[in-house]
């Protein structure tokens, strides 16, 4: 019988598989950051363990850092002129930066050159690549399953377990094909695409399973779109997102730092070119999408399946026939002070965040850029526009957006999670509403009491123009 | 990991669908760099409600969540689990998990306990009409337990995951067992595959 992709990978690393025990997967690549990691390492060394594969696993400093004052290379961290003023966040990047040197583990700090998200450097690098097997104890892992390679969100306990390992011992995942078909009308993003399949199949829908997108609107999508479409199915539930590789991924990664050369590069290809579901291989649930009827599509409450097309209005709580469905849309609508009936577009925003690894990279940054130029912020809106590495940084100052967003009145940022969650010094005030490119629009999650309306690239730079939720189409 | 056979306990309901980490444990509490003390941010923004399911006094030292669907949603942050286990509590029982938390939990000897949605809700009840309904979570039997109430419910949960909390075991030296299967699938790992150094 035919294996799903995700089979396959799998099946490619089972180091010891017995009755009754979970599967022992090796782990190709372990990303690691300095909020989730600091526990794990102190695990290490109370049990006198090493890093197994330092030469398998690398750091970046993402969560903690700020997006202001970082000028370049060696930025210092404390200190009068460290861009660092919050004492704790200090102390989780001093911890990275001391648990990397003492167990031989590559980072990049703030300010290096490759330094960003750690979502958004890994495929940069080319250090994602089909057929591997990917963690990080982030739920947004997933990202880089748009690559084929099998990636998963994990806890600090399993982050130290890796550490030590290089292996995970795992449960075989159960898979769901979602097919799109068609293909995304103008003006409609991925990031459009995967609130729609949020909102058709839930937050809880992909709860142990890896997702496979595929169909003709997948096929058709750059490799940055299907990024932005893999990061996101965490929020379905799915701790993995898949696309198969294809002569896109192939044209991504060539000449990439860490992408195989020569006969290397060929023998990848060979291997890469194998790594599709066979056509007899069946899925325990498939759904399929239609992309020719999506138009963009916004959250009105608090989770990313809270959402609908932005010509719609803010449901009433009792149109929702599940009693959990309708308390919740009740408590969200309270939340977010909104009142049903509303029209979407009538929503006025304070803030607009552009970023994130879901939404901040060069293509995001080019459309956004596009959408702007020659117009301006509103005057009531504060508008951030955060690259998501530090490369992308450098890359959109070569090609001139980020004059066109200063121009507009926006505020060009250096890379890391920003405004995606809280943690540093990017946050919403309490009452305070943003229209954002990320991923969670969970109570609290850009600040404390901040309201968050989750959209795509275009759609955040209109209602930046506009002063309240917006497309590109009503400017 | 304390090792969990059974727990007797008071509990508290919860009944809300869609508890992400974020609401468990804001990001804000998250830069500590040890285990300990994160009972401090559970549930942080909510506890500022005097009439939050765990600021009312009945429900103080219940050591078992009885949560609404969809619990542990969202960001991976282990945090969650020990801000619940620092705050007290050994079991969650909700009708569904969100993967990462389930898996986190088992890690960090907080039990999670899968039951159906009605069963959930008949635990809610019997436990709001009385806050010391005593439930017991038996790993051993697999079944969860409010006589008073007249419940009787057996959960499902993986042989071997079972074993390792009943155990208190340690992941990692298991895995340490097949160190040498560990090595021979390394040297059978393609040499073009990326390195980081």
């Amino acid at each position: 019988m035919g294996r799903t992709l995700a089979e396959k990978i799998w099946d490619a690393h089972v180091v010891r598989s017995a009755e009754g025990e979970p599967d022992l997967l090796y782990i190709d690549l372990h990303l690691v950051h300095e909020v989730t990691s600091p526990q794990a390492f102190d695990g290490l060394r109370a049990a006198n363990r090493k890093v197994r594969r330092p030469d398998l696993t690398i750091a970046t400093e993402d969560h903690n850092v700020p997006t202001t004052g970082i000028t370049g290379p060696g930025v210092p961290l404390s200190g009068p002129s460290s861009p660092v003023t919050d004492p704790v966040s200090r102390t989780q990047v001093e911890a990275l930066r001391k648990n990397c040197a003492e167990f031989g583990v590559r980072n990049y700090p703030m300010g290096d050159g490759d330094q960003g998200i750690v979502h958004v450097i890994g495929p940069q690098l080319g250090l994602t690549q089909p057929g591997l097997t990917i963690v990080c104890g982030d739920s947004h892992t997933s990202t880089h399953g748009a690559l084929g390679a099998l990636a998963f969100g994990i806890g600090t306990s399993e982050v130290e377990h890796v550490l030590a390992t290089q292996t995970l011992p795992q449960q075989r995942p159960k898979t769901m094909a979602v097919t799109v078909n068609g293909m995304l009308p103008d003006g409609v993003l991925p990031k459009d695409l995967i609130l729609a399949i949020i909102a058709q199949i839930g937050t809880g829908g992909g709860q142990g399973y890896v997702i496979e997108y595929r169909g003709p609107a997948i096929r058709a999508m750059s490799m940055e779109g299907r990024l932005t479409v893999c990061n996101m199915s965490i929020e379905a539930g799915a701790r993995a997102g898949l696309v198969a590789p294809d002569e896109v991924t192939f044209a991504y990664l060539k000449g990439r730092p860490h992408a195989p050369t020569g006969a290397d590069w060929e023998a990848a290809v060979d291997y890469w070119s194998s790594l599709r579901s066979d056509d007899d291989a069946t899925f325990d649930h498939e759904v399929t999408i239609d992309a020719d009827t999506l138009t963009p599509y916004v959250t009105w409450g608090t989770n990313p399946g809270q959402a609908l097309p932005l010509g719609a209005s803010v449901p009433d709580p009792a149109s929702f026939t599940d009693p959990g469905d309708r308390t919740a849309a009740e408590r969200a609508l309270k939340y977010m002070d909104l009142t049903p009936g509303t029209p979407l577009r009538d929503i006025a925003v304070d803030t607009v965040f552009i970023g994130s690894c879901t939404n901040g990279r060069m293509e995001d940054l080019r459309a956004a850029a596009a959408v702007l130029r020659g117009r301006k912020v509103a005057p009531s809106v504060r508008m951030l526009v955060v690259p998501g590495s530090m490369e992308v940084r450098a890359q959109a100052e070569r090609e001139g957006l980020n004059e066109i967003f200063t121009a507009a009145g926006a505020e060009w940022r250096s890379a890391g999670c920003s405004m995606c969650l809280g943690m540093n010094p990017d946050t919403l005030s309490p009452g305070e509403r943003s229209a954002s490119t990320s991923n969670r629009n969970f109570e609290g999650r850009q600040g404390k009491g901040g309201r968050t309306h989750l959209v795509s690239p275009e759609v955040a730079v209109a209602t930046a123009v506009t002063g309240h939720l917006a497309a590109p189409a009503d400017l | 990991m304390e090792p969990f056979t059974t727990h007797t306990g008071r509990a508290v309901p919860l009944r809300r669908s869609n508890v992400d980490t974020d609401q468990i444990i804001p990001a804000s509490y998250l830069k500590r760099v040890s285990r300990a003390g994160f009972g401090e941010g559970l549930f942080a923004a909510w506890r500022e409600d005097p009439s939050f399911v765990l600021n009312q006094p009945q429900y103080g030292g219940a050591t078992i969540l009885v949560a609404g669907n969809d619990f542990g949603t969202g960001s991976s942050r282990e945090h969650a689990v020990w801000a619940l286990t620092d705050y007290g509590f050994r079991a969650v029982i909700a009708p569904r998990f969100g993967d990462i938390f389930r898996t986190n939990s088992t890690k960090a000897g907080l039990l999670p306990v899968e039951l159906p949605e009605a069963t959930v809700s008949a635990l809610q009840d019997a436990i709001e009409a009385d806050p010391a309904t005593e439930v017991v979570v038996d790993l051993d039997n697999r079944l969860v337990l409010a006589e008073a109430a007249g419940i009787k419910a057996p959960f499902e949960i993986d042989g071997y995951t079972r074993w390792r909390l009943m155990e208190g075991l340690d992941d990692i030296g298991l895995t340490l067992r097949h160190v040498d299967d560990i090595t021979a699938f390394e040297h059978s790992r393609p040499s073009w595959l990326p390195v980081t150094a």
